[in-house]
C-alpha cells in the first residue's frame, strides 16, 4: 500500500469510543461527581485502585505464564525466572490435564506436554516444585474444569514440603463459566461443575484462607475475540453468577467473596482499555455492596491480574510484538493492575523460547524501575476522556447485565448460546476491519515486508510424551491398589451425595491416583457437556 | 460461488482438546461468505469423525484448525483415513500456529497448505476455489 491508499484513520474495532469526538470537556462527564465516583484509592467503591499505596507500597507481582513438556522441564524455566526477577510463579498445564486425560489416554495423543505442562499425580506436582519453597512463593495456575484436583496436588506437594495449607498464597483460575462461554476446556455440564467450584470455596475459606479460590477471567473471552465491552460485562457477570451461587449453597457472602480475584486482557486501544480496568472495580463494588450486601469491604474490592492481549500479536515481524506488549502492559499498569503477565514476541508462532520470555519479563522491569509510572496513583483520573470512558463502561455493562438477566442468567444465557454468538461475531466483524484496512495492523495488513526473517522457536521434544506416559504408569503401578480403590470409592460417594468433594480428592492424590481416574468417576456421576456446533 | 451453480462444501474441524476455536469460527463464517457450504463439526473431534463427517457430507475439502502443538500427529492420521476411505481427490488443508519446517514436511505427505496467523480470509477463499477445482473439476452438484 502507497501512503496515499491508506486510510487517513485507523479504529479499534468493537471500540466504545465515540468515533467522531476529537476533544473531551466536563459536559462529557454528565453529572460525575469525583467523591462518589471515584473516591480515594484504596476506599469504595475502588475505582482509583484497591489499596490506599498501590505501587508505592508494593508493585505488581511480575508473573510470567509458563508451562511446557515435563514436570522437570518446566521446574527449570521456574526456577530461570525466579533467578532473572519474576516475584511469582505461574502455571500452564497441558491440554490432556486441563480437560482430565492422564498422558497416557488415547485422547491425549500429540497434546502431551504441548500447549504446556503435563501433571498427572502428586509425584508430577512435586517435581514441578522441587527446590522452590511452597510456604514462600506465591503460585497462580490456570485449570479450571479440573482445577479442584490440581489444587488438591498442590496442598498435597506443599504438605510433603512441610507447608501447611494456612500458608499457601495463591490462586487457581477455576472459572468454568467462561470456559463455556470462551476457552473450551470443560468437562461436565454446569451445574455439576458449579457444584465443584463451590465446593472449593467452601473447603478454602475453612482451610486455606490466602488461596484465591477463582479468578473469574475476561482473558480468554477477549481472546476469543470478544470486545473490551463484552469481556467486561461478560466477565463481571460471571463474578456475581459465582456469588449468588456461593449464597445459595448457604456461605455467607462476606466468607468466600474476599477471595475471589479477577484476570483481564489488556489489549492495544490504549484508554478504553486503562478505562475498562476502573470501570470494572467500581462496578464489582457497587454491585457486591448494593444488590449482594456485602459488608466487608474486602468483598468490594476487585483485585486482578492481566495479561496483554496474546491475540493481538503478529506471526509478522514478530519483534514488533516487544512494543506491542509494552504497551499493553502500561495501560496495565495505568489502570491499577496488580500483577501482569507480558507475552513473548514469539507466542504467535510457538510457545515461547528461553530469551523472548526474558525480554518479556525485562519489558515489565523496565516500566516499574525506569518510567516513573509506578510512582503515583491512578495518575489518568480526572481526565475528561478517561472519565467518559469508564461511565460508558459502567453504562453499557449494565445493559448487557439486563440482556443476560432477561435470559434468566448467564447460565441460561450459556446454554442458549447467546454469549458464544455475540463473541464469535465480534471475532468476525475484528477479522473484516482488518482485510477491510478499516484498522490497521502494522506488518499484516500495511507496512508488509515481503521477506520475513525467521526467528528461533521452541521444539517440544516427541519423547516428552513417551516419558511422561512411563512416569504416570510407573505411580500406577507402584501404590496401593486398594488405598487407591477406596479413595476413589469415596469420590464417587461425595458426588452422588452432597459431602464436599475437596478431602476426597486430597485423599485420593496421596493415595496416588491419578488425575484422570478421579475424572473419570466424576464424568461417569456427573456426564459430559457438548456444546452445539456453531459459528452463529 | 465459483460459479453459478456449483457450491463446493467445505468440513471445517477442530481435532484433539484444544479449545481455541476463533480462527476456526472465523474462517467459517468467511467461507460461508463467499459462497461455500460450511460444515462445522465443532470441538474436540476424533480424525475418525473428522473423516467420517467428510464422507457423509461427500466435502469436497478438509479444512483442520490446530493450535495445540499436536499438528504432526493429527494431520498425518487424517491423510492416513481419508485414503484408507478412498477421499483421494479431497483436499486437506488447514490452519494454525504450524512452524514453517513442520507445514513443509505435512505438504509433503500429501497435505495443501497451511495457513498461519494473519492470513487473510480472501486467500483462503481463493486457494479453497482454485484447488478444489484442481481437484474435483466433476464437482458441479446440487443448485
Amino acid at each position: 500500500m502507497t501512503p496515499s491508499e491508506r486510510p487517513a484513520r485507523s479504529r479499534f474495532p468493537g471500540t466504545i469510543v465515540p468515533a467522531d469526538k476529537v476533544v473531551y470537556t466536563p459536559q462529557d462527564l454528565g453529572d460525575f461527581d469525583p467523591e462518589r465516583d471515584l473516591g480515594r484509592p484504596g476506599e469504595y467503591p475502588f475505582t482509583r485502585g484497591p489499596y490506599r499505596d498501590m505501587y508505592r507500597g508494593k508493585l505488581w507481582t511480575m508473573r510470567q505464564f509458563s508451562g511446557y513438556g515435563t514436570a522437570r522441564d518446566t521446574n527449570r524455566r521456574f526456577r530461570y525466572l525466579l533467578e532473572h526477577g519474576q516475584t511469582g510463579l505461574s502455571v500452564a498445564f497441558d491440554m490432556p490435564t486441563l480437560m482430565g486425560y492422564d498422558s497416557d489416554h488415547p485422547r491425549a495423543r500429540g497434546e502431551v506436554g504441548r500447549e504446556g505442562v503435563a501433571v498427572c499425580t502428586l509425584e508430577d506436582m512435586e517435581t514441578l516444585f522441587e527446590g522452590i519453597p511452597l510456604g514462600e512463593v506465591s503460585t497462580s495456575m490456570t485449570i479450571n474444569s479440573t482445577a479442584a484436583i490440581l489444587l488438591a496436588f498442590y496442598i498435597a506437594a506443599a504438605e510433603r514440603q512441610g507447608v501447611a495449607p494456612e500458608r499457601l498464597r495463591g490462586t487457581i483460575q477455576n472459572d468454568i463459566l467462561k470456559e463455556y462461554i470462551a476457552q473450551k476446556e470443560w468437562i461436565f455440564p454446569p451445574l455439576p461443575s458449579m457444584r465443584i467450584v463451590t465446593d472449593v470455596m467452601a473447603y478454602c475459606a475453612d482451610h486455606v484462607p490466602k488461596w484465591n479460590t477463582i479468578s473469574i477471567s475476561g482473558y480468554h473471552i477477549r481472546e476469543a475475540g470478544s470486545t473490551a465491552l463484552q469481556e467486561l460485562a461478560y466477565t463481571l457477570m460471571d463474578g456475581f453468577t459465582y456469588v449468588e451461587f456461593g449464597m445459595r449453597a448457604g456461605l455467607p457472602v462476606d466468607r468466600f467473596a474476599p477471595r475471589l480475584s479477577f484476570f483481564f486482557n489488556a489489549h492495544m486501544n490504549f484508554f478504553e482499555e486503562i478505562a475498562k480496568f476502573r470501570a470494572a472495580r467500581r462496578i464489582w463494588a457497587r454491585r457486591m455492596r448494593e444488590r449482594y450486601g456485602a459488608r466487608n469491604p474486602e468483598s468490594w474490592r476487585l483485585r486482578f491480574h492481566t495479561q496483554t492481549a496474546g491475540c493481538s500479536l503478529t506471526a509478522q515481524q514478530p519483534q514488533n510484538n516487544i512494543v506491542r506488549t509494552a504497551l499493553e502492559a502500561l495501560a496495565a499498569v495505568l489502570g491499577g493492575t496488580q500483577s501482569l503477565h507480558t507475552n513473548s514476541m514469539d507466542e504467535a508462532l510457538a510457545l515461547p523460547s528461553e530469551e523472548a520470555v526474558k525480554i518479556a519479563l525485562r519489558t515489565q522491569q523496565i516500566l516499574a524501575y525506569e518510567t516513573g509510572v509506578a510512582d503515583v496513583i491512578d495518575p489518568l483520573a480526572g481526565s475528561y476522556f478517561v472519565e467518559f470512558l469508564t461511565n460508558r463502561f459502567e453504562e453499557e455493562c449494565g445493559r448487557i447485565f439486563e440482556e443476560i438477566e432477561k435470559r434468566g442468567g448467564m447460565i441460561a444465557a450459556i446454554e442458549q448460546g447467546y454469549p458464544q454468538r455475540e463473541i464469535a461475531r465480534a471475532a468476525y466483524e475484528f477479522q473484516k476491519d482488518v482485510e477491510e484496512k478499516r484498522y490497521l495492523v502494522v506488518g499484516v495488513n500495511d507496512y508488509v515486508e515481503p521477506q520475513e526473517r525467521p526467528i528461533p522457536i521452541l521444539k517440544i521434544d516427541p519423547a516428552v510424551e513417551r516419558d511422561q506416559i512411563e512416569r504416570v504408569r510407573a505411580v500406577r503401578a507402584r501404590r496401593n491398589a486398594a488405598a487407591a480403590a477406596r479413595a476413589l470409592e469415596g469420590i464417587r460417594s461425595a458426588a452422588r451425595g452432597g459431602d464436599n468433594l475437596m478431602p476426597r480428592f486430597l485423599e485420593a492424590a496421596r493415595a496416588g491416583v491419578t488425575l484422570g481416574e478421579m475424572v473419570d468417576v466424576l464424568r461417569a456421576e456427573f456426564g459430559e457437556w457438548r456444546e452445539p456446533p456453531t459459528y452463529w | 460461488m465459483p460459479d453459478g451453480e456449483r457450491r463446493y462444501r467445505v468440513i471445517v474441524a477442530k481435532p484433539g482438546l484444544d479449545g481455541h476455536d476463533r480462527g476456526a469460527k472465523v474462517v467459517a463464517a468467511a467461507l460461508r461468505d463467499a459462497g461455500f457450504e460450511v460444515i462445522y463439526t465443532g470441538l474436540h473431534q476424533t480424525p475418525e469423525a473428522i473423516v467420517n463427517a467428510a464422507l457423509q457430507e461427500d466435502a469436497d475439502a478438509v479444512c483442520v484448525s490446530i493450535l495445540s502443538g499436536a499438528h504432526m500427529t493429527v494431520f498425518p492420521e487424517i491423510l492416513s483415513l481419508m485414503r484408507a476411505k478412498g477421499l483421494h481427490d479431497v483436499l486437506l488443508c488447514g490452519g494454525g500456529i504450524i512452524p514453517p519446517e513442520d507445514a513443509e514436511e505435512l505438504q509433503k505427505m500429501g497435505v495443501g497448505r497451511l495457513f498461519g496467523p494473519g492470513t487473510d480470509t480472501r486467500e483462503i477463499v481463493q486457494y479453497l476455489r482454485e484447488e478444489i477445482g484442481r481437484r474435483r473439476p466433476q464437482a458441479a452438484r446440487r443448485g
